[in-house]
C-alpha cells in the first residue's frame, strides 16, 4: 500500500502536542528496543529457577562456571554468526573452520610421531597459524559472495564440505594429542577463578557489542544488513564492510575451534561437526534476524546462554544420551516459539 | 498539465445506483483515529477519485473497502447489500479489487499463468491444461482488450501493461469495481497516458474505478466524481468539473496551503560570473552518450526526460552512484572517480536518490542514523560516534526540514512518506555539500511536503550551492533556472525561465519543439 499507513499509525491524531512528545517517546523507544534484545531474559529465569529447584548442584559456583566455559566456544561461533547475519550475509563453514585451523595450527608443530606434519615450527608460529587460517579462510569466502558474488548460502556450504574434507584428509582418522601446553591454556586455564575461555568470550563478547553499537563500523554493519543499496548511497564501502565481517568471523570460529580443543586436550576430524545448526539456533532465538539488519549480541549472549544451561539440565538430569539431541531440538523449537511471542515480531 | 484531453463530468451519474458505498465509518488504530465517520459512493461506470494528504485516511478506506480491515464502525455495502464477512475472501474478490502501487504479478511466470494464479483450468480433476488456460487467458485479454502476449514472462512486460494485466486478472475473479492506488507513482508521462486510454475504456465498458493519487492533474485527466478526506474526515464529494484546482488544494490542505506549484515565472538573476561547481565532459554509458554541461555556483538545474531516456543514469553517475564509461566529472575543478560515492562526498556533492525504499533509507535504523549515515566519521574521534553530537545533527535536522517524527530515536520505517524523503534529504544535505544532486525529490509524498522538499532548492540557491533536479513533474522543474530535457541518452534540448507546458513536454516526448 502507499505510505499513508504507517502515517496513520505514529502521528497523533492532535498535530499540536509538541513539548511533552518529544521528552515521551524517546523514552518508551529505548524501552522497546531494549525489550526486544532482552527478550529471552524471562525464559533464562525461568530456566535457572526450574534448574535450581530440580537439582541442587545445578546453582553451584562450580557447575555454573562449568556452564560458562562449555557455552564459550558456541558463544564464539555464534557472535561470529550474528555479526555476518547483522551483515545481511550468512556463513555456515564456521564449524568447518573450528575444526581445521587448530588442526592446522597443532600439526604444524606437534611431531610427525604425533600425526604432525613433521615440520615441527615454533610454538608461537603454530598459535599464529590458527587465526590466520580462519581469517584466510574467511577472505576467501568474502572473494567469491562479495566479489564475484555468489550465493552465500550455496558457497558457504560448499567452503563447509570442502574445509571438513580436507579435514579429515589431513588428520586421516587420527587423533591429534601432543600438543604444547600453549595450545591448550585458552580451553583449559583457568584466571582468578574463571575459566580463561570465559573472560575471553566475555571480551570478545564486549567489545563486538560496542563496536556495533557505538563505531561507525558497527552502525555501518547494520546500515549495509538493513538496505545496502542505502548504505552505498551514503558513502559506505559496502563490499569492505562486508568482506571485513566474514574475515573477522572466521578468525572468531578458529578461536572458537582452540577453545574446543583445549577443552577436550585433544583434535579429531569431527571438531565441531554439526555446531552450525546449534549457532543459528541460539542467534535465532536471540533476536538476530536472518534477513539482516537487525538483532543486538546481548540478544545473542543471551540466546547462548540459554541453550548452554539447557544442555547442562538435560545432563544433570541424567536424560539418556539416546534421547538427549531429541529433546535439544524440541526445546531450541519451544525457545523459538516463546521469542516469536515475547517479541511480536515475525522472524524472518 | 494537458498532456491528456480532459474528460467531461458525467451529469447523469448522481442518480445511478452505487456499486461500493460506506457510511458512518470510524477506525481506530489504539489512540490514532484513522478515519472519523467518512462516507463515500462511488457509482457505476465513473472514474471516482479520492484524494488526501498522506495521513488523511485514504489508505485505511481502502483495507476497510477490500475487505483487509473491518470498521469500528459504520457499513459496507456493495451493490447496496452488505459486504460479505472478513473471512470470505473469495466473496470480497468478486465485488472488489485492488491495484496497489506495488505489483503484484509474478515476475517468473507466464502471463497467463499470472491470469490464472491458485485457480488453473484442469483436466481430470487435478492435472493443469495449459492449453486450455492460454486459450482462457488470451479470450480474456482479448476480451478488454489488453495487447499482451500471454506467453511471456510476467517480468518483461512494461510496467502498465503488468498494471493492465493485474486489472484483467481481477476482472475475471468477476469483480466490476477496481480501486486504483497510486497506479503511475513509476510511470512516464507517455506509459501513463497508455495507461488512462485503457481505463478510459475499460470504464466505457462498465468497469467503475476508485482512484488514489497525489497528481492531481491525472484526476482532472480521468476522472468525473472526486471525494476529499482530511485528517481522517471527509471533507467533499464533487463533479471534478464543479471543483476548481484552487478549490481541491484548499479542501486538501485546509485552506493553508497554496498549491504544489511554487511561485510561476519569477524571473531569477543567472549569476553568469559566479564559478562553475560542476562540469560534466562528453559523459558517456550504457544509457547515455556524449553528455556535457555545466552548473554554476547558486544555479538550479532541471533535467528531465522519459523513463529510458538517460536523464537519472546521469545525475546517478554525478553522485557515484553509477559508472560510466567514458567521460569526465568536475566538481569544483577537481575531476572526481567515476563510480564511486565516497569520491563524489568527498568532492562536496550531496544525492537524494531516486527511490528513497531503495538507495534512500535503511528502514529499520532510526531518523538519527539515517539522516547522519553521509557523516558518521564527523560525530566522534577514531570513528566513535558520539550520541550526543548525532541526536543534535538530527535535532538540527527535524526542525530544519520540518520532519513529523517523535524524535531522534524513531525507527524511520514508522514515518510518512514525506517525512522519510525529508529524512532523506537531511542525509543529503548532511555534509553541508557544494553540489546537490536530487533525484525524484518530491516522487509520491503529499503536496505541503512537496512544498518543504521544493523549499531546500530555494534555500541551496540562496546558500551559493549548485543543484541538479531530476523529475519529470513540472513543478519540481518550475523551481529550476535552466532545464535540460533528455532523450534517447542524448541532451537534446535547453530552456530558460519561461518555458511553457506545451514546448518542455513535447520536447520531453520527442515530437519537437516547433509549433503545430
Amino acid at each position: 500500500m502507499n505510505d499513508t499507513a504507517p502515517s496513520g499509525r505514529t502521528k497523533g491524531p492532535t498535530p499540536g502536542g509538541g513539548p511533552d512528545r518529544a521528552v515521551r517517546h524517546p523514552v518508551r523507544a529505548i524501552a522497546l528496543g531494549r525489550v526486544r534484545d532482552l527478550a529471552l531474559l524471562p525464559a533464562v529465569l525461568l530456566l535457572l529457577v526450574i534448574g535450581a529447584v530440580s537439582n541442587e548442584s545445578f546453582l553451584e559456583r562450580d557447575n555454573l562456571l562449568n556452564v560458562l566455559s562449555a557455552s564459550s566456544a558456541l558463544g564464539l561461533l555464534v557472535l561470529a554468526e550474528a555479526m555476518i547475519l547483522i551483515s545481511g550475509k550468512m556463513d555456515l563453514s564456521l564449524e568447518s573452520i573450528a575444526g581445521l585451523a587448530p588442526a592446522l595450527g597443532f600439526m604444524a608443530v606437534i611431531p610427525a610421531a604425533s600425526a604432525g606434519f613433521g615440520s615441527e615450527l615454533p610454538t608461537w608460529f603454530g598459535l599464529l597459524i590458527i587465526p590466520l587460517t580462519g581469517a584466510l579462510i574467511g577472505a576467501v569466502n568474502g572473494l567469491l559472495i562479495v566479489k564475484l558474488q555468489l550465493n552465500g548460502f550455496i558457497v558457504t556450504l560448499a567452503m563447509n564440505i570442502v574445509l571438513r574434507g580436507v579435514l579429515v584428509g589431513m588428520v586421516s582418522g587420527k587423533t591429534l594429542f601432543d600438543a604444547p601446553a600453549a595450545f591448550l591454556a585458552l580451553g583449559s586455564d583457568s584466571w582468578l577463578g574463571v575459566p580463561v575461555s570465559v573472560w575471553v568470550a566475555g571480551a570478545c563478547f564486549a567489545v563486538a557489542g560496542w563496536a556495533l553499537r557505538y563505531h561507525r563500523w558497527g552502525r555501518a554493519v547494520y546500515a549495509v544488513g538493513g538496505n545496502a543499496p542505502a548504505a552505498r548511497a551514503a558513502g559506505i564501502r559496502v563490499d569492505r564492510v562486508a568482506w571485513g565481517v566474514l574475515v573477522i568471523g572466521g578468525t572468531l570460529a578458529a578461536l572458537a575451534g582452540l577453545v574446543i580443543a583445549g577443552r577436550v586436550g585433544a583434535i579429531n576430524a569431527n571438531q565441531g561437526q554439526g555446531l552450525i545448526f546449534t549457532v543459528f539456533a541460539a542467534a535465532v532465538i536471540g533476536g538476530i534476524s536472518l534477513n539482516g539488519g537487525k538483532g543486538s549480541l546481548a540478544g545473542a549472549l543471551l540466546g547462548v546462554l540459554l541453550l548452554g544451561m539447557l544442555e547442562n539440565l538435560l545432563t544433570l538430569a541424567q536424560v539418556s544420551s539416546f534421547w538427549i539431541q531429541a529433546i535439544y531440538g524440541a526445546i531450541i523449537l519451544v525457545a523459538l516459539m516463546i521469542a516469536r511471542l515475547t517479541t511480536g515480531e515475525s522472524q524472518e | 498539465m494537458n498532456r491528456t484531453p480532459l474528460t467531461e463530468p458525467r451529469a447523469e451519474g448522481a442518480d445511478r445506483r452505487a456499486v461500493a458505498e460506506a457510511h458512518g465509518i470510524c477506525k481506530r488504530y489504539g489512540p490514532t483515529v484513522a478515519l472519523d465517520d467518512v462516507r463515500i459512493a462511488v457509482r457505476a461506470g465513473e472514474s471516482h477519485a479520492l484524494v488526501g494528504r498522506n495521513g488523511a485516511g485514504k489508505s485505511t478506506l481502502v483495507a476497510i473497502l477490500t475487505g483487509l480491515q473491518r470498521p469500528d464502525r459504520g457499513v459496507v455495502l456493495f451493490d447496496g447489500e452488505p459486504a460479505p464477512g472478513l473471512a470470505d475472501r473469495e466473496a470480497w474478490q468478486r465485488r472488489v479489487a485492488c491495484v496497489y502501487q506495488q505489483s503484484t504479478i509474478i515476475p517468473d511466470l507466464t502471463v497467463a499463468e499470472n491470469l490464472h494464479v491458485n485457480r488453473q483450468p484442469t483436466v481430470r480433476g487435478q492435472v493443469i491444461s495449459w492449453r486450455r488456460m492460454r486459450r482462457a487467458a488470451r479470450e480474456l485479454l482479448d476480451a478488454w482488450g489488453v495487447e499482451v502476449d500471454e506467453n511471456v514472462p510476467a517480468g518483461r512486460l512494461t510496467v502498465e501493461d503488468a498494471k493492465m494485466v493485474e486489472i484483467a486478472r481481477s476482472i475475471s475473479r468477476g469483480t466490476r469495481f477496481i480501486i486504483l492506488d497510486e497506479p503511475t507513482a513509476q510511470l512516464d508521462s507517455r506509459a501513463i497516458d497508455r495507461l488512462f486510454t485503457h481505463v478510459r475504456r475499460l470504464q466505457r465498458a462498465g468497469i467503475t474505478f476508485l482512484y488514489i493519487s497525489h497528481h492531481l492533474e491525472e484526476i482532472y485527466a480521468v476522472c468525473q466524481v472526486v471525494t476529499v478526506f482530511r485528517d481522517a474526515r471527509w471533507i467533499t464529494t464533487a463533479p471534478v468539473g464543479e471543483l476548481g484546482r484552487t478549490e481541491l488544494i484548499e479542501a486538501m490542505t485546509g485552506g493553508r496551503g497554496v498549491g504544489a506549484a511554487p511561485d510561476h515565472g519569477v524571473i531569477r538573476s543567472p549569476s553568469a560570473d559566479a564559478p562553475v561547481a560542476v562540469r560534466v565532459h562528453r559523459l558517456s554509458g550504457p544509457h547515455f552518450t556524449e553528455v556535457s554541461f555545466a552548473i554554476r555556483s547558486g544555479e538550479t538545474v532541471g533535467l528531465t526526460g522519459l523513463a529510458g531516456s538517460g536523464s537519472h543514469q546521469v545525475a546517478e553517475a554525478l553522485a557515484g552512484l553509477y559508472r560510466p564509461d567514458s567521460g569526465r566529472i568536475e566538481v569544483l575543478g577537481r575531476p572526481t572517480r567515476p563510480g564511486s560515492v565516497p569520491s563524489a562526498l568527498a568532492a562536496g556533492v550531496g544525492c537524494v536518490p531516486r527511490d528513497r525504499h531503495h538507495e534512500g533509507l535503511v528502514p529499520e535504523l532510526s531518523v538519527a542514523e539515517n539522516a547522519s549515515m553521509t557523516i558518521m566519521g564527523r560525530l566522534g574521534r577514531l570513528g566513535v560516534i558520539s550520541r550526543s553530537s548525532r541526536d543534535a545533527f538530527a535535532r538540527r535536522t527535524i526542525t530544519g526540514l520540518d520532519i513529523r517524527t517523535d524524535g531522534p530515536a524513531q525507527p524511520v520505517k514508522d514515518l510518512s512518506g514525506g517525512n522519510q524523503q525529508k529524512v532523506v534529504m537531511g542525509r543529503a544535505l548532511a555534509t553541508d555539500p557544494r553540489v546537490l544532486v536530487l533525484i525524484n525529490p518530491t516522487a509520491g509524498v503529499d503536496v505541503q511536503s512537496k512544498r518543504a522538499l521544493l523549499s531546500v532548492v530555494d534555500r541551496a540557491r540562496a546558500a551559493g550551492r549548485a543543484a541538479l533536479v531530476v523529475s519529470d513533474e513540472l513543478a519540481d522543474l518550475r523551481t529550476c533556472d535552466r532545464v535540460l530535457v533528455m532523450f534517447n541518452g542524448s541532451l537534446a534540448a535547453e530552456y530558460t525561465v519561461g518555458w511553457t507546458d506545451e514546448e518542455l513536454v513535447a520536447s520531453i516526448e520527442g515530437v519537437g519543439t516547433g509549433h503545430e
